[in-house]
C-alpha cells in the first residue's frame, strides 16, 4: 500500500516558483490498478517521479507499506519494490536488450526467462535480446522493452509514466492488451498508470483526476469515466482504429 | 610458456586472453627476449637479422589459423622498439592476435614501442586484435606507442580490434592504411583514460582503389584528469565509402579533442564523419537506478556496455 500525506512541489518557472503539486494526499491500496488522468500540465508526472525518487517534493511524506520512505533514494526504493516506467525511454549505446533485463531481475537470468518477458510485451524475443538499446529501435518498441524491464523487475508497486507517449497506433493496440494482461494478475501489488487514454482508464480499477496541482475527481472506474469521457482527461485514440478494434 | 613467472602470466592473460599455450603459430616476447616460438606448416616465424623484431610468413590459401605474438614486460626501465612485419598470402583467412602488458613496480619508465607492417593479400582475410594493458604502482610511467601500418591488395579484407583499457600512462598510436580495389578495412577502437595518462590516438587511411571502404569506429573514455586526442582522417582517392565514428564519454576533469578530417580527391567517393563527446547522460543514471543499482553501479554498467 502506498499513503501520499501532505505533498507539495515547486518548480521554478522563469525565475518565478510555481505549485505543481498542491498539498495532495491520497492512499493506493494492494491489488488495485490504477489509473492517474487531468489536463496536461495538471503535475501528474511530476507526481509519478515524486513517488519513484525521481524528485523530491517540497513538504510531505510517502509511506510504503507504512514505512517511510521520504528520504530514500532512487535506488532504495527500487529495492523497497518501486518499478518506474519512463514516458521517454532512455537509450544506452552498448547495453543489450538482455544485459538490461538482467539489470531489471537483479540476477543473471537464462536467456530463455529474459526472453519470456519480451513475449509478453510482444516482442520476438530472438529478434531483440542482443540487440543494443541505442536509436536503432523505434519509440514503440523502445516502450515496450521499458515495459519489459519493469516486468522483469516484478515489482510491489509498479508507475508507468505515459506508456502510450510517442508510439505509433499499431503499438498502442499491443500496449492495451499488455495492460489488460496486468490487470488479471495485478493481485498482491498495485499499478499506477499515469494516462489520458480512454481504452487505458476503461481498464482501471479507480481512476484520479488530476488538475492544477490538485485532486479533481476519484473513485471508482464505472463512476468517474462516464463524468470525464469527452473532456481532455479522457481522449481516445482514433476513432476509425477504435471501431476497427471493437468489431 | 615455462619461462614466464607470475606477473608475466597475468599480463599474458589480460592482452592476448591466453592461459595455456596456445594452438598453432605463436612468438611470445618477454622483457625483450625470445621466450617462445611456434611455427606450422602454414606459418612461418623468423627474427629480424637487422633489428629487433619478426616476420611472420603466411602462406597463400591458408585458412582458420591462428598466430599470437604477445609481448610483456615486467622489469622496470626497459625502453623497446620492435618490427613485426605480416606477409599474409593471397586467399588466405587468418586471425592474429597481439597485444603488449607492462608491469612496473620501479621507479624508471617502461616503453616497448611495436611497429607492426601488414602486407594483405589479395582476397586474404585478417582478423586483428590488439589488446595494451598496464598495472603496477611504481613511479616509473608504462609508455606504449604502438605504430600500425596496413597495406591492403585488391579485394582483401581486415577487421581489427584495438583495445586499451587499463593502465597506460602514455600512448601514441598511429595507424595508417592504404587500400587498393575492393578492399575492406573495419577498425574498432575502445580506448579508456583515467588518473593523467594521456593518449592520442591517429588514423589515416587512402582509399586508393575502385570500390574500397573504411569503417572506422572508436569509443573512448576520459575519466579523472586524462586527455585524449582523436585524430582520424580518410581520404577518398577513387570511386570508395569512408565512415569514421568517434563517440566519446568525458567524467570528472577528463578533456577530449575529437579531430575528424575527410579529403575527397574522386567525385566518386563517398566519405561520412561522425563525432559526440559527452558526460553520461543522467537519465541513463536515473534509469539503472530505478532498476536498483546504485549511482556508482549504474556508472560501471554504462561505461562497460560503452565499451564492450
Amino acid at each position: 500500500m502506498l499513503e501520499l500525506k501532505n505533498i507539495s512541489f515547486t518548480a521554478d518557472n522563469d525565475g518565478e516558483e510555481k505549485e505543481i503539486i498542491k498539498d495532495i494526499s491520497l492512499t493506493i491500496d494492494d491489488d488495485k490498478f490504477t489509473v492517474i488522468t487531468g489536463p496536461n500540465g495538471g503535475g501528474k508526472s511530476t507526481l509519478a517521479k515524486i513517488i519513484a525518487g525521481i524528485q523530491k517534493p517540497l513538504s510531505g511524506h510517502l509511506f510504503l507499506d507504512g514505512q517511510d520512505i521520504t528520504d530514500m533514494s532512487i535506488t532504495d526504493r527500487a529495492k523497497a519494490g518501486i518499478g518506474f516506467a519512463f514516458q521517454q525511454p532512455v537509450r544506452f549505446k552498448g547495453l543489450t536488450v538482455l544485459d538490461l533485463l538482467r539489470i531489471a531481475s537483479g540476477k543473471t537470468i537464462k536467456v530463455s526467462e529474459a526472453c519470456s518477458y519480451l513475449s509478453e510485451v510482444g516482442l520476438c524475443a530472438k529478434d531483440y535480446i542482443n540487440r543494443e538499446v541505442n536509436s536503432s529501435l523505434s519509440g514503440g518498441e523502445l516502450k515496450r522493452i521499458e515495459i519489459a524491464t519493469v516486468l522483469a523487475r516484478d515489482p510491489k508497486l509498479a508507475v508507468f509514466d505515459e506508456p502510450e507517449a510517442g508510439i505509433d497506433l499499431w503499438s498502442f493496440q499491443n500496449l492495451i492488451r499488455i495492460f489488460e494482461n496486468m490487470r488479471k494478475t495485478v493481485s498482491g501489488r498495485s499499478i499506477i498508470v499515469i494516462s489520458h487514454q480512454e481504452r487505458i482508464l476503461n481498464i482501471a480499477d479507480e481512476i484520479i483526476v488530476l488538475a492544477d496541482g490538485a485532486i479533481l475527481k476519484r473513485g471508482p472506474k464505472d463512476v468517474i469515466l462516464p463524468e470525464i469521457t469527452g473532456t481532455d482527461s479522457a481522449v481516445t485514440s482514433c476513432e476509425m482504429l477504435d471501431k476497427e478494434v471493437r468489431k | 610458456m615455462t619461462q614466464l613467472d607470475e606477473i608475466q602470466k597475468r599480463l599474458m592473460r589480460e592482452v592476448a586472453d591466453l592461459h595455456d599455450i596456445p594452438e598453432g603459430a605463436y612468438n611470445f616476447r618477454a622483457n625483450s627476449a625470445l621466450a617462445g616460438r611456434n611455427t606450422t606448416a602454414n606459418i612461418d616465424i623468423k627474427s629480424k637479422e637487422d633489428k629487433p623484431g619478426i616476420d611472420i610468413i603466411i602462406k597463400e590459401g591458408t585458412k582458420n589459423e591462428s598466430v599470437h605474438i604477445p609481448v610483456v614486460l615486467s622489469q622496470s626501465g626497459l625502453k623497446e622498439t620492435v618490427y613485426n612485419d605480416f606477409y599474409v598470402g593471397d586467399n588466405s583467412d587468418v586471425l592474429i592476435v597481439a597485444g603488449c602488458g607492462i608491469d612496473n613496480c620501479g621507479t624508471q619508465d617502461s616503453e616497448h614501442d611495436g611497429i607492426h607492417r601488414f602486407f594483405v593479400g589479395k582476397n586474404a582475410k585478417v582478423k586483428y586484435v590488439e589488446k595494451h594493458y598496464g598495472s603496477g604502482d611504481g613511479k616509473g610511467k608504462r609508455i606504449l606507442n604502438p605504430v600500425t601500418e596496413v597495406y591492403m591488395d585488391e579485394g582483401s579484407s581486415m577487421e581489427m580490434e584495438m583495445v586499451q583499457i587499463k593502465g597506460v600512462d602514455s600512448t601514441e598510436r598511429t595507424t595508417k592504411a592504404e587500400l587498393k580495389a575492393d578492399a575492406k578495412l573495419v577498425v574498432h577502437e575502445r580506448l579508456m583514460t583515467h588518473g593523467e595518462q594521456k593518449a592520442l590516438s591517429i588514423y589515416k587511411v587512402d582509399l586508393n582503389g575502385k570500390g574500397s571502404s573504411a569503417d572506422i569506429v572508436s569509443r573512448s573514455v576520459a575519466r579523472d584528469n586524462s586527455y585524449q586526442k582523436l585524430d582520424m582522417c580518410i581520404l577518398g582517392n577513387e570511386e570508395c565509402s569512408g565512415h569514421t565514428e568517434c563517440d566519446s564519454i568525458i567524467m570528472d576533469n577528463g578533456r577530449i579533442l575529437a579531430v575528424p578530417s575527410l579529403e575527397a580527391n574522386s567525385v566518386d567517393a563517398m566519405l561520412v564523419h561522425e563525432a559526440a563527446i559527452g558526460k553520461i547522460a543522467g537519465d541513463q543514471l536515473t534509469k539503472l537506478m530505478t532498476l536498483g543499482l546504485t549511482e556508482q553501479e549504474a556508472e560501471e554498467q554504462i561505461i562497460n556496455g560503452f565499451l564492450k
